[in-house]
């Protein structure tokens, strides 16, 4: 239980810097907005196809605003030598992973529910068949985002040139994670079925990388 | 049982055996090109277009071996942390990357004629585009660290992470192509003519046995930027170079040195 503690710790950390600092909310939402505005110019003003493009277009804007997250998650551990001392900090190392991803999980749900209004908004996505699906989609894809970027933003710590290659190395990995988000979001709001095996990969997919975070997490970090 | 697996990578990365890996390489690939231009026929309906099957399975089943092997390599450097694992997993992702993008271009120039385009959503294809970009992450994330060690950890971590991501990637693909509803694919025929069969098999031996002698001609080159390393770290530390190669290949020792 103290892992969990840890995490805890850690996590709470992390909100708070975001709470006073307000990084999220000045830059990462208004980055997301900024995409779905271009988008929406980028499609036209058809309203069909804006509407079938929907699911796909927020769960791009979430992926590339994520990716903003987590290097900040990260890029307040490298002033002062904060990184270092976490790792003196005697703590497990995993539950530096664990606490930063809860905090970036966090984070990224309320900007789900921003960015999904605006959606519903400008591209007339109607959330109403199934909203607990498509809140089930969010709460999963965003925990599995979480933890690939929680493991791998450690490694633009530090570095200009470490921050360009982070995107190359997690958007590819977060593959399933934009599959399986758009297909259940998609089925879900056009009151399809099915959603329920797509919430499964996605579970599935948090399931392993949280697990194969926490055992490799430390070897990031080890120097 | 690291031990035999490393005394055998050994052996057939001394200058003798890669030589003969050498001479295999380059006289198999020549009988693939035998087999494949001249002594198969045609095939029935889609002509010698067909011929490019005796290249892209081959290239295929490379693409996916060779990340296993990165991935062996990457489990058995963070287990052991003898540099030569890492060695192994880095010239195997280069020679990955190289016939993953293989695959795609024969695929593309295979699909035009036979499918009327160069890309479909199939899922083997779209999985195998996205294997592609998560070794060119591999490689890129090599490129990022300071010090060696340093390079061979984080490596390793995303030689495991992106070998496990990988069937979840095909699942999830395979899922959302079910629900677009696939045109019908032309698979291969499932009996294929011996002479045919005959002609994929010598692809398949003679580009494993191409990739073996690509990896070690690569490890090769890893020997020689270690042993650089240390030849111009000798003078300073007032040690020899071999002792410092010692030290860099097994870990133990670098700690007992202090």
């Amino acid at each position: 239980m103290t892992l969990l503690r840890q995490s805890w710790a850690i996590a709470g950390k992390d909100l708070r810097i975001e709470m006073r600092g307000r990084y999220a909310v000045g830059l990462v939402l208004p980055f997301a907005g900024t995409l779905l505005i271009a988008f929406g110019l980028s499609l036209g003003p058809g309203r069909a196809l804006l509407q079938q493009t929907a699911p796909g277009l927020l769960w791009l804007a979430m992926l590339f605003a994520s990716v903003l997250a987590f290097r900040r998650s990260y890029e307040s551990e490298g002033e002062d030598g904060a990184l270092e001392g976490l790792l003196l900090a005697p703590i497990d190392k995993a539950a530096v992973f664990l606490g930063k991803a809860a905090a970036v999980t966090a984070q990224l749900l309320a900007l789900a529910v921003v960015v999904t209004l605006l959606v519903a908004g400008l591209f007339g996505l109607s959330l109403g068949s199934q909203p607990g699906a498509v809140a089930g989609a969010f709460v999963l894809g965003t925990v599995g985002l979480a933890a690939i970027g929680s493991l791998f933003g450690v490694l633009t710590e530090s570095s200009r040139a470490r921050e360009a290659v982070f995107p190359l190395l997690v958007l590819p990995l977060a593959t399933p994670i934009l599959v399986a988000g758009v297909r259940a979001t998609s089925v879900a709001t056009s009151g399809g079925t099915g959603a329920g095996s797509w919430l499964g990969l996605l579970a599935a997919f948090d399931a392993v990388f949280v697990a194969v975070g926490t055992l490799v997490f430390e070897f990031l970090l080890e120097d | 049982m690291p031990n035999t697996a490393e005394r055998a990578m050994g052996k057939l990365t001394a200058r003798r055996g890669e030589r003969w890996l050498g001479v295999l390489a380059v006289g198999g690939v020549a009988a693939t090109v035998a087999m494949g231009l001249w002594v198969t026929p045609p095939d029935a309906e889609e002509g010698n277009v067909f011929r490019i099957i005796y290249l892209h399975v081959p290239a295929a089943w490379l693409a996916y071996l060779s990340f296993l092997v990165v991935l062996i390599g990457s489990v058995a450097y963070l287990v052991t942390k003898r540099t030569r694992w890492d060695w192994l997993a880095a010239a195997s992702a280069e020679v990955g990357v190289l016939f993953t993008g293989l695959t795609l271009v024969l695929g593309s120039i295979w699909a035009k004629p036979v499918w009327g385009t160069w890309w479909t959503w199939d899922p083997r294809l779209t999985t195998t585009a996205v294997l592609f970009l998560i070794y060119v992450g591999y490689l890129a994330v090599r490129k990022l660290p300071d010090s060696p060690a340093r390079r061979a950890r984080w490596a390793a971590v995303v030689g495991i992470v992106g070998f496990v991501d990988v069937p979840i990637v095909h699942l999830s693909v395979v899922w959302w192509r079910s629900q677009h509803q696939a045109p019908a694919l032309l698979h291969v025929a499932p009996r294929m003519a011996p002479v045919m069969a005959a002609g994929l098999m010598t692809g398949v031996a003679a580009f494993t046995i191409l990739y073996a002698y690509l990896v070690t001609l690569r490890l090769r080159v890893g020997r020689l930027e270690d042993r650089a390393v240390a030849e111009a770290l000798s003078p300073r530390l007032g040690r020899s170079a071999e002792e410092l190669m010692d030290e860099a290949a097994s870990p133990q020792e670098v700690r007992a040195h202090g």
